[in-house]
């Protein structure tokens, strides 16, 4: 069984984000760059599966520019088979990424596709639902806890009512969610290892397909600002302003 | 130019989310023509009615399948296919119940998805929050084809129930697909304390309460000030509460008129959760945690004697 893992290049979960001066975006000169932290998770599950015996081979992807290699090598070192980079320049909307996906698929037929939830740049939480949809496949999102068995999967889901269980029939989409599991560190070794592997450069021409961009952004904006709070001293301090301002 | 809505109602089987209110107001918002809202239920008879209560709503479209028990994007999407070409927006709330099913309903359609809609400069044009929340965009949709999108429930007041929608049944002729199927739904809640959701006021936890025990102090202040609870990744993930009570990028996104953070540091991530809210409270025994940044008051000193003390004067 093959699966398929879509990693994308975001700036790390550590960097406080700011906007360029004139306002044309944020800053990303000199930014520490990290695969999705969502991916990870998601790579880390196929590695697991693999380990038990139940998958046999893991083909990380990633869509975008040319520097990308350094994530999909990332993805080599903790333990993928293989990698490919569809290369363009240009800045995807989701659907255009799962069209693109949904191409892969086709060429390598997978029984999963493990993904993130969510970018944290754009924050879309899209890219998994649409997928599937293309592909008229089951989509398990927001997954926590994962078993397969028998060409089928069943998916702990966290939502906000809490854990929902859903069993799918491969093949299938899978999104995690952060308490899938921890993605191990990769060592030294590995790293030179994975230089070996291989990495195939796709050209995003080559998919037989054009991009389209339906979302244009108008403005961005950092968010407005709290006004400065007060330091209370104490405890009854604290239970005097919130019964004058009749909060409690 | 006209406009007519379809929002995707969110229930339990039984009763309408509130986020489905909050859509409501949102959709107002376009001056739209008409709003719609689809139940799709096994029975909807008893959320069709609340729905049609809810002031704007033009008319209440009732789906009843035995499939829509459970709330499954894959079957609930072609369904809601065979209604979309009468509209020119389809909304549904950025709960996990819309993230799950929206974007798959705009893939079948062919189009994209703006998520997490905060605010709306007219039809199509919206703002919505990027990098944690620490951007906002605004986004220009075009308006040649139908907007799918999805709405941050904190940023819009519920609607008013002082409407009377009319209420009309809908069957749906599609093949649904049979490769998902519902197990379980694990629930902590049920529990009489306010939902973190809804809460005007929530009490919140983090790492710093170090153990489940411990973490009673957050039910006890919650309860004698009548509020929610809700709690940190790092909270949630030491095994204190459910994943349900967890506030942040990914948990709930809520903006209560009171927030007590209590043992919380302040990481974005958890931020973008609540820094809607009316009045921040910060407890925190280090003076440079950037909740402080943030806080309408705030306080430095253990929680452990804080918490006790906190609830010894307002009991007064
Ligand atoms: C992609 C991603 C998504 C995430 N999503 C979320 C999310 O949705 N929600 C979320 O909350 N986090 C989220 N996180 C995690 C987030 O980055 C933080 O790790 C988390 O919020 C920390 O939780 P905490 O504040 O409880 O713990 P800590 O950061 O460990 O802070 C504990 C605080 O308690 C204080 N303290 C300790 N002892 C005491 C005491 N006795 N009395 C008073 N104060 C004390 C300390 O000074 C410290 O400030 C996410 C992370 C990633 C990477
Ligand atoms: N450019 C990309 N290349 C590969 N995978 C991507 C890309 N963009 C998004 N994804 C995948 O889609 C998931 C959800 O992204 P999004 O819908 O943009 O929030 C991510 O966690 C990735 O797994």
């Amino acid at each position: 069984m093959k699966i398929l893992i879509p990693l994308k290049r975001v700036i790390d979960y550590n960097v406080r984000v700011r906007i360029n001066p004139d306002g044309s975006g944020v800053v990303r000169d000199g930014v520490k760059m990290s695969i999705n932290p969502f991916d990870e998770i998601a790579l880390e599950e196929a590695l697991r599966i693999k380990e038990r015996g139940e998958a046999t081979e893991i083909i990380v992807i990633t869509i975008g520019t040319q520097e990308n290699q350094q994530q999909l090598r990332t993805g080599l070192a903790m333990g993928a088979d293989r990698a490919i980079l569809i290369e363009t320049s240009e800045e995807l909307e989701p659907l255009t990424i799962a069209r693109a996906l949904k191409v892969l698929i086709d060429r390598e037929d997978p029984q999963l596709v493990i993904m993130g939830k969510q970018a944290i740049d754009s924050d879309n939480n899209q890219t998994g639902q649409m997928l599937a949809g293309l592909w008229n496949r089951p989509q398990a999102t927001f997954v926590s806890e994962l078993t397969l068995s028998e060409g089928t999967a069943t998916a702990v889901r966290e939502v906000d009512a809490g854990l929902e269980v859903i069993k799918v029939k491969l093949p299938a989409v899978i999104t995690s969610d952060l308490r899938l599991n921890e993605p191990r560190y990769v060592k030294l070794p590995e790293i030179m290892k994975a230089k070996k592997k291989p990495l195939d450069t796709i050209p995003f021409s080559e998919l037989g397909m054009t991009p389209e961009t339906q979302f244009s952004i108008v403005s961005i904006e950092t968010p407005p600002k709290r006004p400065k709070g007060i330091m209370v001293e104490n405890v009854s301090e604290l239970a005097k302003a919130l019964q004058d301002r009749g909060l409690i | 130019m006209m406009s007519n809505i379809l929002i995707i109602a969110e229930h339990n089987g039984k009763e309408l989310n509130s986020s489905t209110a909050k859509c409501v107001t949102c959709a107002k918002k376009i001056h739209p023509d008409s709003i719609d809202v689809v139940v799709l239920a096994a029975d909807s008879h008893q959320i069709a009615t609340e729905a049609a209560a809810l002031e704007g709503v033009s008319k209440v479209i009732r789906v009843d399948h035995p499939v829509n028990e459970y709330p499954l994007a894959a079957t609930l999407a072609p369904q809601i296919i065979e209604l979309a070409n009468k509209y020119t927006h389809i909304l549904g709330p950025s709960t996990t119940f819309g993230r799950d099913l929206m974007p798959r309903v705009a893939a079948l359609l062919g189009v994209g998805q703006l998520s997490d809609i905060m605010g709306v400069e007219n039809a199509y044009r919206f703002k919505r929050p990027i990098y944690a929340g620490n951007v906002i965009v605004t986004v220009e949709a075009p308006s040649d084809r139908i907007l799918i999108a999805t709405i941050r429930s904190a940023s819009f007041a519920a609607s008013e129930q002082t409407g009377n929608a009319i209420i009309e049944k809908y069957s749906i002729n599609v093949d649904l697909p049979k490769h998902t199927s519902f197990l379980d739904l694990r629930s902590d809640s049920g529990s009489s304390r306010p939902d973190l959701q809804t809460a005007t006021k929530v009490v919140s936890g983090g790492r710093a309460l170090g153990s489940k025990d411990n973490f009673d102090l957050i039910y006890e202040l919650a309860d004698v000030i009548g509020g929610a609870v809700g709690a940190s990744r790092a909270a949630v993930d030491s095994g204190y509460v459910g994943n349900d009570l967890q506030v942040g990028q990914t948990g709930k996104i809520i903006a209560p008129d009171l927030y007590i953070a209590l043992g919380i540091s302040g990481a974005i991530q958890h931020l973008t959760g609540m820094k809607d809210s009316g009045t921040i409270v910060a407890i925190n025994k280090d003076e440079d945690a950037p909740i402080f940044e943030i806080a309408d008051f705030g306080l430095v000193e253990d929680l452990f004697t804080a918490i006790p003390d906190l609830i010894a004067a307002l009991e007064k």
